[in-house]
């Protein structure tokens, strides 16, 4: 179970790759797939649906490692737009930067950003978990709904705009904060679930210096005497 | 959707492959913008006097020479032609609003592109590869270029609607995005006499920023009042005879990546544009910040000037 398959994608197209996760790779003893040249090409190693460990060399395009079902794929470079969206379960690791929309819709599973990740990180997360160790961009956690976002730098413009029952903890600064979201007290429940997820993300940070931004549930029913001003 | 690609050269040398570099890029972006596409380069003519006239005259590849012998009549023999099927640099000691008009009334068949001593501009109908292989892309030669791949969303495709659109001298603005003001942006600048040749967004949005120029601004503060009048989604991607400047609305959905070494300054909507370059691997490659101003000179070697604009 320890075979490693290399991928050239200077050589072989990304529908080939993808072809080979998604059919051969299941019935074979493949264990680690690397991946070379992956020169910002989209949607590689989206829909892995096995426990592989898939390592992508170089900067890679938009929707990476997407739908994401029990693979740990780690990208060493910076990735484009949703990378790991709409993931099921398994582990996505960027050791760059990564562009907008970081793990939207995830509905398990975390993705680790060891950069920065830009606006709209986390977009309407569903129960997946994301753990960036740099900042993230404006609009990040919008309209999230379940799971857990963790920044360890600093937070951009409308943190968890419309959040629903996702929590977010941010370990620098907040540039604002979204409509609807507010700062809640840490109890020692959250400090734990922190710790938990940065030992996961192997990341160092000091749990209980973080904040915690939850949802003040005001925008959960309509509220006709507001005049849209909320 | 739409692409935007820029590449201003650092180191000396290399100015002599800017097109073989640029054409990779813009053959790639053709994924984001098939219909039509455009390039402005910025060249040293050190050998030539007056200004340079970007001509486009469709269909009229074989009838340079007659346009050549016609304008040597009325502006001397100081005037030089070079065509490139059905595109050429004319240059001409004769001001812009003589050769304009000299133009309108004896070739009405030929588009004047930019003007300039320093930028010759390219645009056309097809996909971006074979836009680049019609006028020979590959062999620009000089100090900075941007370029731009079309898929039309809010007005026609035609040559004349393709970007990058130009305004004035030496300046033109290629852009990823959608404005929703263009008609009361461009009604305004109508008023003031400013004359326009589509109904395209963009164009509203360049000839409000050379307006701005004229009226004293320096590009980087008509950006920043731009953000008061334009208003829409757009990443734009400016270059002048010295400069490649780019910004990002608030919003910043429209994409923007970046890869600067000692050699080059590279700008794509996405990664993958720019992944052929040389040295790209060990580049500063980031995504520029929301209604940043960045800026790029091809004289001050090595500094990139980053402007915040707070609103």
């Amino acid at each position: 179970m320890s075979d490693i398959r290399e991928f050239d994608l200077a050589e072989t197209s990304v529908r080939e790759l993808n072809r080979y996760l998604h059919g051969e790779l299941r019935d074979s003893d493949v264990a680690r797939i690397s991946v070379q040249n992956p020169n910002g090409q989209h949607s590689i190693g989206a829909g892995l649906d096995c426990p592989v460990e898939v390592e992508i060399h170089g900067h890679a395009g938009y929707f990476i490692a997407g739908m994401n079902k029990q693979a740990r794929v780690t990208v060493h470079g910076n990735v484009g737009w949703s990378v790991g969206e709409n993931m099921m379960s398994g582990q996505v690791r960027v050791k760059g930067h990564a562009s907008e929309s970081a793990g939207a819709s995830a509905h398990g599973g975390l993705l680790v950003v060891d950069g920065d990740a830009s606006s709209r990180c986390g977009i309407s997360l569903k129960g997946g978990n994301v753990v960036v160790a740099g900042d993230v961009g404006h609009f990040s956690a919008f309209m999230a709904q379940a799971g857990t976002m963790v920044v360890c730098g600093n937070a951009g413009a409308n943190l968890g705009d419309s959040l629903y029952e996702a929590v977010i903890y941010v370990g620098g600064s907040i540039d604002s904060l979204g409509a609807d979201a507010r700062e809640e007290p840490m109890e020692a429940s959250d400090v734990e679930t922190l710790r938990g997820l940065l030992s996961e993300a192997g990341l160092e940070g000091d749990a209980e210096n973080f904040r915690r931004v939850g949802s003040a549930r005001s925008l959960y029913h309509w509220n006709a005497e507001a005049h849209q001003e909320y | 959707m739409c692409g935007i690609v820029g590449l201003l050269i650092r180191r000396a040398e290399m100015r002599a492959s800017l097109g073989q570099l640029a054409v990779p890029m813009l053959d790639c972006m053709g994924d984001r913008g098939p219909d039509s596409a455009g390039l402005a380069v910025f060249e040293d003519r050190v050998e030539t006097t007056g200004l340079g006239f970007s001509l486009y005259w469709p269909g009229g590849g074989d009838d340079w020479d007659a346009l050549l012998q016609q304008h040597r009549q009325v502006a001397g023999d100081e005037v030089s032609l070079d065509a490139n099927a059905d595109n050429a640099l004319l240059t001409s000691p004769m001001s812009p609003a003589a050769v304009t008009e000299w133009l309108e009334q004896g070739w009405p068949g030929v588009d004047l592109l930019s003007v300039g001593s320093r930028i010759r501009l390219f645009k056309d109908e097809g996909h971006p590869r074979d836009i680049a292989s019609r006028y020979g892309f590959q062999s620009l030669v000089g100090t900075h270029l941007v370029g731009h791949t079309r898929m039309a969303t809010e007005s026609m495709v035609s040559p004349a609607h393709a970007h990058p659109f130009t305004a004035g001298e030496d300046f033109c603005l290629v852009h990823n995005g959608s404005l929703s003001n263009p008609n009361s942006v461009r009604r305004r600048l109508q008023r003031r006499g400013i004359a326009f040749q589509t109904d395209n967004d963009t164009e509203a949005g360049c000839r409000y920023l050379e307006w701005r120029m004229r009226e004293g601004d320096s590009l980087e503060e008509a950006i920043e009042a731009s953000f008061e009048e334009l208003d829409g989604f757009f990443t734009f991607l400016m270059a002048t005879a010295d400069k490649m400047v780019l910004v990002r609305d608030a919003f910043a959905c429209k994409p923007a990546v970046v890869a600067e070494t000692e050699d080059y300054v590279a700008v794509g909507s996405e990664f993958r544009a720019l992944a052929h370059l040389p040295g790209v691997a060990e580049a500063n490659v980031f995504e520029p910040s929301p209604q940043t101003i960045y800026s790029w000179s091809v004289v001050e070697a090595g500094s990139t000037q980053t402007t915040a604009v707070v609103s």
